[in-house]
């Protein structure tokens, strides 16, 4: 057990008398790529803001590297930095250029000196293939672009573990790619990720698991190949075989 | 009897320094305003109940009645009570009083405007809400608050002529000695509002040269 | 005492607003639909010289200047010229803002049906225009009744005045008179925002909603006078 790095005990969300996550347990190994699937609505992304306490479950716990992060007394906005982030509609800071959304949260929140931030977080633009953009400001991207900065702000924390909110849905199709490559090498090097995404081919090739979920449950998961041949539930089989047919 | 020309430059000397005393206060209550005005449209989208309720009260008495009652209030009410200030100065505290109050409402309006993601974005690296609002909410809201700060700035100078009600020596109240000297009251005056109208041009052109020199793209 | 200052007040700017309502509805048009060289040679200057002066100011150049020209106008008049015309410069840039967000569809769909261009403006655009323009129009109410105050430079027993005869006259407290002065204001701008907001619903139409555009347009020009 000394690999895990995220483990999710009965979590439950409700917001007003809406229940939208009902008793979900995961866990994440250290270097694990874990995609979740499932109809929209059904709590990806709650789970996801859940993960990272930007929305705290109402119960259930939530360890990171072995430390209960639900517990009392826990200072949620340094769980918050050891765990990255990246949205669906990227959330940029509008009045920063690339480099300064990379470099703020290692200057304003690790209060690590400007010039070794701006070096450090150089290599992180150079990571996404995005070194030339540096000094230009969010509008001034496109949206794969920008998607690819937000990884890199992320990733310049050194996160123990990166949450994907659906990081392709805001994005057209031709856009997709160039951010579902850098997500790939990502898994390669290692990096353990939850992802909630459609991308059926990505999840394919760079998933370790994939977590099918309906209506704030998990219902099914295993290893991509089992997932989209010869799933056991009726749901799932239904799900990737609608997905399927847009594809 | 000189021209009005002639009369022009006979008198401008003195109206130039009852103008520098007009941008004077115009300089000091504006930077009151902002303070003000910062912290008060902070607080009614950020703070609690009680912090929202006092400055709602704040500004809504402030809008709800006249510039003209605020200054008499601060220079003819205070005295009642035994607080005295000066002309100058009880127009430097109630222009920037009032100014915070409309300032309050620019700026919420442009902390309103930012998309939600940014907070929530802000606290996914690890920001707590101070840090948040100071390096993500509080420049964006200072460009975005921009053009309707320069049209208060406007206001404010064409507002500080109200300061000559309660006996402060600026722009109209050197206009109004010199036409008590020369009974040439209408082309006195007249002359006074070419200098506010040339001030507010010169300003106006100012900050819009200003706001597009920090502008940034899509903000 | 105050009361009739109060009353005196009210008059004021009723026929502020109203003389304001009679410059500022025709430029306002002119503003849309005249000819080019009459806004730029003469609407656009007007605006920039109003915008630019101060309503104190401007009230002691009619006051003085009428009787530069032999007339003899009173404190009470030059001053609802002043502030009613400077108003009307104000009140035509509201209604210019609320033709421009009718949308040129109505215009040609009028024109489709065989109007002329100002028919189509007086039975199409301008009655939809003056629902947009009702919120920054009693924003507008808000700011002649609060710079009504200024008529007291010119000796109008308005409010304010009272106010300071009371003090002169009782040697009574000034920061409590004033401060009721204040309170009556606050009430006339509140008491008639109300009734605004009323005539607003009272003319509100299903599915013409004047709040994205309706609201955003006096943002920035026309935040209220002091």
């Amino acid at each position: 057990m000394t690999d895990l790095t995220l483990r999710l005990e009965g979590i439950c969300k409700s917001f007003g008398s809406l229940s939208v996550l009902k008793d979900v347990d995961l866990d994440v190994n250290k270097g694990e790529t874990k995609v979740l699937m499932g109809p929209s609505g059904t709590g990806k992304s709650t789970l996801l803001r859940c993960i990272n306490l930007l929305d705290p479950p109402d119960t259930g716990r939530i360890w990171l590297d072995g430390r209960e992060i639900t517990a009392k007394g826990i200072n949620v906005d340094e769980v918050r930095s050891s765990i990255g982030m990246v949205f669906q509609d990227f959330n940029l800071f509008t009045h920063l250029t690339a480099l300064d959304n990379v470099r703020i949260g290692l200057v304003r929140v690790k209060g690590v000196d400007k010039k070794t931030a701006t070096d450090m977080a150089m290599e992180e633009l150079r990571r996404v293939d995005l070194a030339e953009k540096a000094a230009s400001y969010p509008a001034q991207l496109s949206g794969g672009q920008q998607q690819r900065v937000s990884i890199a702000r992320a990733l310049a924390l050194k996160p123990r573990l990166i949450l994907f909110d659906e990081p392709t849905s805001a994005l057209d199709p031709e856009l997709t790619g160039e951010v579902l490559k850098v997500m790939s090498r990502l898994a390669e090097d290692g990096m353990t990720m939850v992802i909630a995404s459609h991308e059926i081919d990505f999840a394919r090739s760079a998933a370790d698991e994939i977590v099918f979920m309906a209506d704030g449950r998990i219902v099914e998961k295993g290893p991509p190949d089992v997932m989209f041949t010869s799933p056991q539930q009726v749901r799932t089989r239904d799900f990737f075989r609608r997905i399927g047919e847009r594809h | 009897m000189t021209s009005f020309f002639e009369y022009a430059i006979e008198i401008a000397p003195v109206l130039l320094r009852g103008a520098s005393m007009t941008l004077q206060i115009v300089a000091l209550a504006i930077v009151l305003g902002i303070a003000l005005g910062v912290l008060v449209g902070l607080a009614r989208v950020y703070a609690g109940r009680t912090a929202y309720a006092f400055c709602t009260v704040y500004v809504e008495a402030i809008r709800g009645t006249p510039l003209l009652v605020q200054l008499f209030l601060l220079y003819f009410g205070l005295p009642s009570v035994g607080i005295y200030i000066s002309s100058f100065w009880a127009a430097v505290i109630g222009m920037g009083i009032n100014s915070g109050a409309y300032q309050s409402e620019y700026f919420r309006g442009a902390i309103q405007s930012i998309r939600s993601g940014q907070m929530l974005a802000a606290r996914s690296i690890g920001m707590n809400r101070r840090q948040a609002i100071q390096s993500i909410i509080v420049p964006q809201m200072l460009r975005r608050a921009l053009p309707s700060w320069s049209n208060e700035l406007m206001y404010m100078i064409k507002y500080s002529s109200l300061a000559y009600m309660i006996q402060t020596p600026e722009l109209m109240a050197a206009a109004k000695e010199m036409s008590a000297q020369t009974f040439r009251t209408f082309e006195t005056f007249l002359l006074a509002g070419l200098i506010y109208l040339v001030i507010v041009a010169i300003v106006s052109r100012a900050l819009m040269s200003l706001e597009n020199r920090i502008k940034i793209p899509g903000l | 005492m105050l009361l009739e200052g109060a009353a005196e007040t009210v008059r004021l700017t009723a026929l502020m607003l109203a003389l304001g309502a009679a410059v500022g509805l025709p430029f306002g048009v002119l503003h849309v639909y005249g000819p080019r060289i009459l806004r730029v040679a003469v609407l656009d200057p007007i605006v920039v010289f109003f915008r630019g002066i101060p309503s104190l100011v401007l009230m002691m150049i009619i006051y003085f200047g009428a009787s530069e020209i032999g007339l003899d106008l009173s404190g009470f008049i030059a001053s609802i010229l002043a502030i009613g015309v400077r108003s009307g410069i104000y009140q035509s840039q509201i209604v210019r803002g609320a033709i421009q967000s009718v949308g040129s569809g109505q215009m040609l769909a009028a024109r489709a049906i065989g109007m002329s261009k100002w028919r189509a403006i007086r039975f199409i655009v301008i009655p939809q225009a003056l629902r947009l323009a009702l919120p920054p129009w009693s924003n507008e109410y808000a700011g002649v009744l609060k710079e009504s105050s200024l008529a007291y430079a010119l000796g109008v027993t308005e409010l304010m005045r009272q106010g300071r005869y009371i003090v002169a006259r009782t040697f009574g407290n000034s920061l409590l008179v004033y401060t009721v002065c204040a309170a009556i204001y606050f009430v006339l701008v509140f008491l008639g925002i109300r009734l605004l907001r009323k005539v607003e619903q009272r003319f509100s139409v299903p599915g013409f909603d004047a709040a994205p555009q309706g609201r955003a347009f006096f943002g920035r020009d026309l935040e209220s006078s002091r």
